[in-house]
């Protein structure tokens, strides 16, 4: 007998464990949170060759764990290339670094510390990262998909362990209750589902549903950055007033190609610079900042389109079949004209000056290659370098510059060199730096170096004959036409993942059991359960709503009086678990 | 070359502008006085603080989220009245009509969903405690009326938005900090512990903008004439405000749960320091508002970074090229999510979460001042 006894106590508690681990098991599920992974048994790596290491390893990479290391590296990773000058943004700003740490150059270099985002280390740690994303999303996808089409899991058998729990004793009979009960749920838009005595309901499939969104859509960020790297390209080019630009890779000053875009992949148009106008602060602290560029276009599409024409400004880039122009620079460029002793004009055209500061305080490079011929009778060549200020001062200390950036009073200061340009040597010479190692200085008498000031309108004889005449002003700019393809797309994903990630973050996953059983007494004990995650706080107030919705057709009875739960007395809440709190917090009235 | 008249600045309302500023300074450095005076003077008395303890017991009314369908005893139309008291406070009640008499119905919440016993605030019941805690409140309202006025007088100085420079930004994001507060405690939060700490981060902020960031009120560069100035940088200030409100939070429940943790021991001694932790508000709420606050605050820094990243792409052409405050951005925003799946991570959540979340506040703070105070990129707009 107490065999018996013993054996069916024996097999009660092991149905109960087993249900506990299914309750357990149905609040695992509901969380959105990756399920942390189970430490493997080291009998299942040690000897079990390649193929089990290979599964040991992806296991790892799809950890949460790691996963969470790895984008602790990613935000470490990316630190460096904010503090060392980067190639990408600014050469000049790296050579200058480099000056300064030549001890660390080599080592930097090996590094890739000087193109950080695109150095193997950072590019294994971002690709791993995605790998292990991609392992994580494609199981949960499919998990997703199949609780959409399974039922709501049904109502574990003691609902009293549920975390939030409400019961009474009703004289209406089980079948009006789980009706009434079954419509309010619906009627919260709970997904429902019937089975014996017990309705299950669940909510908040939106929450994975995000969380995949999200993630899924920096999936495709990722791609669409990829399709700009390999098929995007960029070249710039300097526009002086009334100049005229066809998009041909020989026009750009620099052009930056891509491994989908070359030179072949430039589209046929182009354009004319009709002007440029600029505005300036003209007091205050911020006096000669700059309040508006605009760059006037005229462009064609084509090789002879017609002629339409628009603006580039900042923040307002020209679009043009599907490229965008953009205006990044602008600048003065003096009209030059120079002749030789015999008056023949051996150089006429617009010379843009690269600015050096605020003011634009610019330096200026002319380089006169034919049609001069020195004292001597030989033909020689003629370099000019100076400085261009279109409001010109000379400080006494600092020489000629600008003291505003608008042409208030232009000023051309140069000096001058005869020689070898040594522009036929072959190799490639900046058209704004004047090689002067095989040129000599212009010079007035033995001492006094030529020297010129010139105002627009205004020109100087040239020691050796000729002229030098500045003729008028123009503006330049300059222009970057870039062609990003995927940046819709990027742009596309990134709204899907704000959508997706709200959708994650606040959107519940809560699950709602209600059972109804009549008794041999004929009341009926109606039972109320839910679960929700922790940050949820809202379930018991949820239940509470329900649980006020069914009084309608299940009003508790009055004797009841909540004491009595009527449940088994081991089921007892507070008997079992200490840390349950059952209070009633009655006001009759 | 010529500015239209309407595009100079009004230095008349600039100056208005700036003595509200410094006014509203003077008061929040009262309200931060009577907010320490309310800590200090809240734990003196024994009396309150037993009785505070006494009802932050649980089962207690306070302490206890029970939600309850009572039936109206004997009048003729049944109502249904269910109340739900919530955590940190507050009630509420729903009623309904029923058909027939009802009897009462208790729900039992336990485990985590289970309202946590929270400290008694930082008056901690005492009366005259409180008084200090309510005036500190008003202080801070008129502050933050003062503070405002100075925010849309400078806007209106120079007829842009208010944000501009750095000094600009900082103002107008310690405003949105006080306001989120002041709108929680007048919706019925009792928030007020956070007082203390956030008249902390307003005096510095402000002290730190009036003394190093200030910048005359002017014009804007060209690159930032652009409605994307509303949205990036309104958004990467209402971040900004409400993620120290989260690291605050984060601080106080890694000590309130350290603290915790040695009453659970046995190992508190009562001292100033436990008097302080006591009325705090328990860690399991803490936790729970700074995970909320962060949350709440991530989507958004996402949204500002790419609304910045459109910005970039019409004003650079590129719309990322990982300039040092897009790289902090970035940053931020991956230490964050970082402390989002930490929480969600077995051996990770609580005390090392937390820490991620101060972590992940100071790379913002590293993105707003650091990058535009010591590296210098295409947002060079500090006006410093």
């Amino acid at each position: 007998m107490t065999d018996d006894r013993e054996a069916a106590d024996a097999q009660a508690a092991d149905a109960r464990a087993a249900e506990e681990r299914d309750e357990l098991s149905a609040a695992g599920r509901l969380s959105s949170a990756p399920v942390a992974e189970q430490d493997q048994p080291e009998a299942e790596v040690v000897g079990i060759g390649v193929l089990g290491w290979l599964r040991w390893t992806w296991r790892q990479l799809t950890s949460m764990r790691v996963a969470l290391i790895l984008l602790f590296l990613l935000s470490l990773a990316a630190v460096p290339g904010s503090l060392i000058p980067q190639t990408a943004a600014s050469p000049s700003k790296v050579e200058a670094w480099q000056e300064k740490h030549k001890a660390w150059v080599s080592l930097f270099d090996k590094l890739g510390m000087f193109h950080v985002y695109s150095s193997f280390w950072f590019s294994a740690i971002y690709i791993l990262l995605f790998v292990s994303l991609v392992g994580c999303i494609i199981p949960r996808t499919w998990q997703f998909v199949g609780v959409l089409r399974a039922r709501p899991p049904a109502a574990p058998r003691h609902l009293v362990r549920l975390p939030v729990y409400a019961t009474w004793r009703s004289s209406a009979d089980a079948d009006t209750v789980l009706t009434a009960a079954h419509g309010a749920l619906r009627k919260r838009r709970f997904r429902t589902s019937a089975a014996g005595d017990a309705i299950s309901s669940e909510k908040g499939y939106l929450r994975e549903f995000g969380n995949l969104l999200f993630h899924i859509s920096l999936v495709a960020m990722l791609i669409a950055f990829a399709v700009t790297k390999l098929a995007g390209g960029q070249g710039t080019v300097i526009v002086v007033e009334g100049g005229t630009f066809s998009n041909n890779v020989t026009q750009y000053d620099d052009f930056e190609p891509s491994s989908l875009y070359t030179a072949d992949s430039l589209k046929a148009f182009g354009f004319t610079l009709d002007g440029f106008d600029a505005s300036f602060q003209t007091s205050g602290s911020a006096r000669g900042e700059a309040v508006n560029f605009d760059a006037r276009l005229s462009y064609w599409l084509g090789s002879d389109g017609k002629k339409t024409s628009g603006t580039a400004s900042v923040n307002h880039p020209l679009q043009v079949d599907g490229d965008n122009i953009y205006l990044t620079a602008h600048g003065f460029a003096p009209v030059i004209k120079v002749t030789n002793a015999k008056g023949e004009v051996i150089y006429d055209g617009a010379t843009p000056c690269l600015p050096q500061d605020a003011n634009v305080t610019s330096l200026c490079t002319i380089k006169v290659t034919d049609g001069y011929v020195g004292k001597d009778g030989k033909k020689t060549q003629l370099g000019f370098s100076g400085i261009f200020a279109p409001t010109a001062e000379v400080d006494p200390v600092l020489g000629p510059r600008s003291t505003f950036p608008a042409a208030n009073n232009p000023g051309l200061f140069i000096t001058g060199y005869q020689g070898d340009l040594g522009m036929d040597t072959g190799i490639a010479q900046s058209v704004y730096q004047l090689d002067t190692t095989a040129m000599k200085q212009l010079k007035l008498d033995k001492t006094n170096p030529w020297k010129a000031q010139l105002h627009p309108g205004q020109g100087m004889k040239l020691p050796d004959g000729g002229t030098i005449t500045m003729t008028g002003l123009k503006q330049w700019a300059n222009f970057t036409v870039a062609h990003n393809p995927g940046t819709g797309s990027a742009l596309v994903s990134s709204a899907l993942a704000i959508i997706g990630l709200i959708g994650s973050l606040f959107v519940q996953r809560r699950r709602i059991w209600v059972r109804a059983v009549t008794g041999a007494d004929g009341v009926t004990v109606v039972e109320l359960a839910g679960l929700a995650r922790s940050e949820s706080s809202r379930i018991a107030d949820e239940l509470a709503e329900v649980a006020l919705v069914l009084q309608d057709s299940a009003p508790a009875d009055r004797d009841g009086d909540g004491t009595d739960h009527g449940e088994d007395a081991d089921d007892d809440p507070s008997a079992e678990d200490p840390e349950l709190t059952a209070t009633s917090l009655s006001k009759e009235r | 070359m010529n500015l239209a008249a309407a595009e100079s600045v009004n230095s008349n309302l600039a100056h208005i502008s700036n003595v509200l500023i410094y006014s509203s300074m003077a008061v929040y450095l009262f309200a931060f006085l009577a907010y320490t005076a309310e800590w200090t003077f809240g734990g003196r008395s024994r009396v309150a603080r037993q009785s505070a303890a006494l009802s932050a017991r649980p089962g207690e009314s306070v302490a206890t989220a029970v939600a309850e369908a009572e039936a109206a005893a004997s009048t003729a139309a049944p109502t249904v009245s269910v109340s739900v008291a919530k955590a940190g406070g507050g009630t509420t009640t729903l009623t309904r009509t029923v058909a027939a008499k009802a009897g009462k119905v208790d729900i039992v919440a336990k485990g985590d969903s289970a309202p946590p016993v929270e400290g008694a605030g930082a008056s901690g019941g005492d009366e005259q405690a409180d008084r200090l805690g309510r005036i500190a409140v008003s202080l801070t309202t008129l502050a933050a009326l003062l503070q405002l006025g100075g925010v849309v007088t400078r806007g209106m100085s120079a007829g842009r938005p208010p944000w501009g420079n750095l000094y600009e930004f900082t103002c107008a994001m310690t405003l949105v900090a006080v306001m989120v507060f002041l709108g929680l405690l007048y919706s019925g939060r009792d928030v007020r512990w956070l007082g203390l700490p956030l008249m902390l981060g307003v005096l510095t902020g402000l002290g730190v903008a009036v003394t190093v960031l200030y910048a005359a009120s002017e014009q804007l560069v060209p690159a930032l004439h652009s409605y994307w100035l509303w949205i990036h940088v309104s958004g990467a200030m209402i971040c900004g405000g409400a993620l120290y409100a989260g690291a605050i939070t984060a601080g106080m429940y890694v000590c309130k749960d350290f603290y915790e943790a040695a009453r659970a021991e046995g190992r508190t001694k009562g001292g100033r320091w436990s008097d302080i932790c006591e009325r705090m508000p328990s860690a399991a709420t803490l936790d729970k508002l700074s995970y909320r606050i962060n949350a709440i605050v991530f989507p958004l820094w996402t949204f500002t970074i790419v609304a910045g990243a459109i910005w970039a792409e019409s004003a650079w052409g590129h719309y990322w090229q990982w300039d040092p405050t897009e790289t902090w951005a970035f940053i931020t925003w991956v230490v964050y999510a970082c402390y989002l799946h930490a929480r969600a991570t077995a051996g990770w959540k609580g005390r090392k979460a937390a820490v991620l979340a101060l972590v992940a506040f100071s790379c913002y703070l590293i993105n707003a001042y650091g990058v535009s105070i010591f590296i210098n990129g295409v947002h060079s707009y500090a006006g410093l």
